[in-house]
């Protein structure tokens, strides 16, 4: 509304505020990707520090046990020192096998990671394709594989995995790649339903049509534009199912339906230990306690990469 | 006015104090990297039934300020200094309790953007009740009827009854008006209130608003980003530019008398105030007759310039699909037929749902017509098979209205660019960063600009990188998709100038999507006016601008705010 009113007309001195161009473009700092920006927020946060520290120590005992032990952890077991507490060399103590624990964790950790690591990777080939090309197609592309999906989630893993490894073959072949098969066929569902979410969430995105109006061809953008973009989600999901993935190696070797008992595992010493708890509750503790501490270090990893590579907290 | 007397009664009260006075207001933000000093010495005085407003480009401060007024500051922010006085009392740093009194009751508020303001999930009747519950006014049904009904929304009560998704975006706003007014506050700030919406409808609301406020006798703090918005409705203008005021006036004389050199820049740039096309010497032997010339008369005359595009009985049926295997047909685009000239710019008009952008999309073979026909260079584009379309590609290039979406953020500006080279398998490597450091260039930008990503860059400089991708390929026509609607007007003028001058250096042809009739005044030499779907206008600009012929071209032209200002020759 209008008012007769008189009003002064200021000005302000130009020296207080002196014009810059217009949408100067800023030169000073240096460039910043997606991946370099998460890095800068990464590397102060005590969560990723940690969780980064005790996986590299995991790897490194994975690959190179004899750096920790020149225990054997097998053969040379004593009934002797059965369920015998700790002496000289030999840490946390023996199993009721007269074997060293702590040889046997360290030992352990190659068949639990690789289990983890090559379920993960599989998970990823599967998960991620079915996912991208139902988001990306959708129609009947999307209905066929979401369904399928969906039978596949519907399934208990346990029950599952004991169902699956009855089958002839696959009792017959027991080791860490039947055990990753079982995983994989139970677990992909999960991985695809995310990255389906992702990639509907940008295939829409004006980048993707610039892409396809330059010339891209459709499977073309979804590779180059579409995935690209959908990775933060799936980044964070495979790092978590990696210590999921482990812990469901130790369950179902602790069932009797993982591992064979000549493979040595957290699983399985775990379910060596059941006889002895009550008179020697180190059995259980320690594999135990590298089960966690393996499973918390990538739950936690996951966690600080999902808070670093938010697209919601990076700057417009 | 009316308002006059208002003020003379609200003074007799009060003794001609002002209702709202900032004094050297300092508001900082702390940040990753230490306080940032969002607005300084800032000062403003309103008196009671005074509109006032704040005119700035984003990131100027003038929101900061008005959310500083009514104690909404983010979290990390902070008043650093200064006074903010209402009726006398100062307001910086009061308690929860005392602004929660106030909120409402004295001073009210209507957001920017009506399609997040309102709570999806609640009537919109409720909203209102809300709000007059907490400040303890009479809610039954009939009062929030009444409340909307004032904020001009027909058939009130049982609209009150309907969730915020069945409304339309003006409807959504005069929602939000009525609750920022139903407590009848004495003080009403209105954050960039119609931005969101389409000029028609901005112009229906503003009208609105500025009626219920002047029988109420509220105060008005209109915060703007259009210069000429600001000097139609308000009695006073502050300009804010880098957290400062730099110019405060009455609105009439800071338009026609701007002191300070941002005023003056942003005078010379508003494009609802210019009115005319952005000067460029036309080369290709194309004369200001033939540019001029009307479409149709150039389908009767043979043209001496040849129709590089040309749109015949263009339309596209969408189904809808309504319940169980049933769908019903939604005509977006109907019967659209027109002619675009090599080296002009025609502009395509028209509201929200109009269809301008859905021809936009045919027109770049993106989207398959339901009949008629487009011919690009005397070939039907609906006939090419996958080879031929790649070519097309190469010739017709887009670019694209959000400046934040249309850049993949995963590729470095170097890569953005050079991606058409690469896909078009054109030059090696070294010839390729060659060309991209020309378009760099050609486009204004530092060459350094090649190692940023996208998030490192303001919008008016990321659709200079989309320009610059349009181009890499050389094409013969540009489609720009409502590219300059999301930017502040200096970077609009700066982008509309580079256009301009692309095109008469390069001899581009562009077909110009847009809702805002004064961009279209700034680039165009023709228009065509869409509405629901229909070509209801074409002709030269000059000819739709001076001397509209349908009603609807009459009313988009009287909606631009600031038309009916009076200006001086050598602004206007």
């Amino acid at each position: 509304m209008k008012t007769n009113r008189e009003f002064e007309h200021f000005v302000a001195p130009v020296e207080e505020t002196p014009l810059l161009a217009t949408d100067a473009v800023k030169v000073d700092d240096a460039p910043l990707s997606l991946w370099a920006d998460a890095w800068r927020k990464l590397r102060r946060r005590p969560l990723f520090i940690i969780s980064a520290v005790m996986i590299a120590l995991i790897i490194v005992v994975a690959v190179f046990p004899g750096l920790f032990t020149q225990v054997a952890p097998d053969n040379g077991c004593e009934l002797a020192n059965s369920n015998g507490a700790p002496t000289e060399g030999h840490p946390l103590g023996f199993t009721f096998q007269g074997c060293d624990i702590y040889s046997r964790i360290i030992h352990g950790t190659q068949a639990s990671l690789m289990v983890g690591v090559f379920s993960v990777i599989s998970v990823l080939i599967i998960g991620v394709t079915l996912g991208a090309l139902a988001g990306f197609f959708g129609g009947w592309v999307d209905t066929v594989i979401a369904r399928l999906g969906d039978i596949f989630f519907a399934l208990p893993i346990v029950l599952g995995a004991l169902v699956l490894t009855q089958l002839p073959l696959m009792r017959e072949n027991r080791g860490v790649w039947t055990v990753v098969l079982v995983l994989v066929v139970l677990g992909w569902p999960q991985m695809a339903r995310i990255t389906r979410g992702a990639v509907i969430e940008v295939r829409n995105a004006d980048f993707v049509t610039a892409a396809r109006s330059l010339g891209v061809s459709r499977i073309g953008s979804l590779v180059s534009h579409v995935l690209p973009n959908a990775l933060a989600p799936i980044i964070v999901l495979a790092t978590m199912e990696l210590g999921v993935f482990i812990v469901a190696e130790a369950t179902l070797s602790f069932l009797g339906i993982g591992m064979p008992g000549s493979v040595m595992s957290w699983g399985n010493d775990i379910s060596a230990a059941q006889s002895s708890i009550r008179t020697n509750p180190a059995v259980l503790l320690y594999p135990a306690t590298a089960l966690s501490i393996t499973v918390l270090s990538f739950i936690m990893l996951g966690d600080a990469l999902r808070d670093a590579l938010d697209p919601k907290s990076r700057q417009r | 006015m009316t308002t006059s007397d208002v003020t003379i009664q609200e003074a007799g009260t009060t003794a001609d104090r002002p209702l709202l006075e900032i004094r050297d207001l300092a508001i900082s933000f702390k940040t990753g990297s230490g306080e940032v000093q969002a607005v300084r010495n800032a000062h403003l005085t309103i008196m009671p039934g005074e509109t006032v407003a704040i005119v700035g480009e984003s990131g100027s401060g003038k929101s900061t300020t008005a959310l500083a007024a009514i104690g909404l500051l983010p979290g990390n922010g902070r008043i650093a200094g200064g006074q903010i006085l209402l009726d006398g009392e100062d307001i910086s740093h009061a308690s929860e309790k005392r602004m929660i009194e106030l909120r409402g009751n004295t001073i009210g508020m209507v957001p920017q953007d009506p399609m997040s303001n309102l709570n999806p999930v609640w009537k919109i009747g409720d909203q209102v009740k809300e709000t007059l519950k907490a400040n303890g006014r009479p809610s039954g049904p009939d009062d929030v009827a009444k409340v909307l009904a004032q904020a001009g929304l027909p058939d009130a009560a049982r609209r009150a009854k309907q969730y915020p998704h069945e409304f339309s975006g003006g409807m959504r706003q005069r929602a939000l008006i009525a609750i920022g007014l139903s407590c009848q506050p004495r003080l009403l700030i209105a954050d960039e209130p119609t931005s969101a919406l389409d000029v028609t409808v901005q112009r229906q609301i503003l009208d609105h608003l500025e009626k219920m406020t002047s029988e109420l006798g509220t105060s008005v703090l209109l915060i703007t980003h259009d210069l000429g918005l600001a000097a139609e409705r308000a009695d006073k203008v502050v300009v804010m530019y880098r957290g400062n005021v730099v110019e405060a006036g009455p609105s009439l004389e800071l338009l026609q008398n701007p002191q300070h050199p941002y005023t003056q820049r942003l005078v010379a740039s508003a494009p609802s105030l210019a009115s005319r096309r952005i000067q460029v010497a036309k080369e290709l032997g194309v004369t200001t007759n033939e540019l001029l010339a009307p479409a149709e008369a150039a389908v009767v005359a043979p043209a001496q310039t040849e129709d590089v595009l040309q749109i015949q009985n263009l339309s596209k049926v969408f189904k809808l699909r309504s319940g169980f295997g049933k769908s019903t047909d939604f005509t977006a685009v109907d019967d659209v037929s027109f002619n675009v000239k090599r080296g002009t710019t025609t502009a395509i008009v028209g509201e929200s749902g109009s269809g301008k952008s859905t021809v936009a999309q045919m027109v770049l073979n993106l989207l398959e017509p339901t009949s008629g026909k487009i011919v690009f260079d005397g070939v039907d584009t609906s006939a090419l098979n996958t080879k031929e379309i790649f070519a097309f590609r190469r010739r017709v290039q887009p670019i694209f209205q959000d400046p934040y979406g249309s850049l993949d953020p995963m590729y470095n500006i170097y890569r953005t660019i050079e991606e058409p080279l690469r896909v078009h398998k054109i030059g090696d490597k070294a010839s390729r960063e060659k060309k991209v450091r020309e378009l760099l260039d050609q486009v204004s930008l530092p060459q350094s600009t090649m190692q940023r990503y996208p998030n490192e860059l303001s919008g008016g400089q990321r659709q200079r990188v989309a320009i610059a991708r349009a181009l890499a390929l050389d094409p013969e026509v540009i489609i720009c998709d409502e590219a300059v609607s999301a930017l502040d007007v200096l970077v609009q003028a700066q982008v509309l100038n580079l256009l301009a001058e692309l095109q008469s250096r390069l001899g581009l042809t562009y077909l110009f999507i847009t809702h805002d009739l004064a961009v279209v005044r700034q680039i165009a030499d023709h228009v065509c006016v869409m509405e629901k779907g229909k070509l209801v206008e074409t002709g030269s600009t000059d000819d739709v601008f001076d001397a509209p012929q349908r009603d609807y071209t009459k009313a988009l032209l009287n909606a631009i705010p600031g038309a009916r200002l009076m200006l001086p020759p050598e602004v206007a």
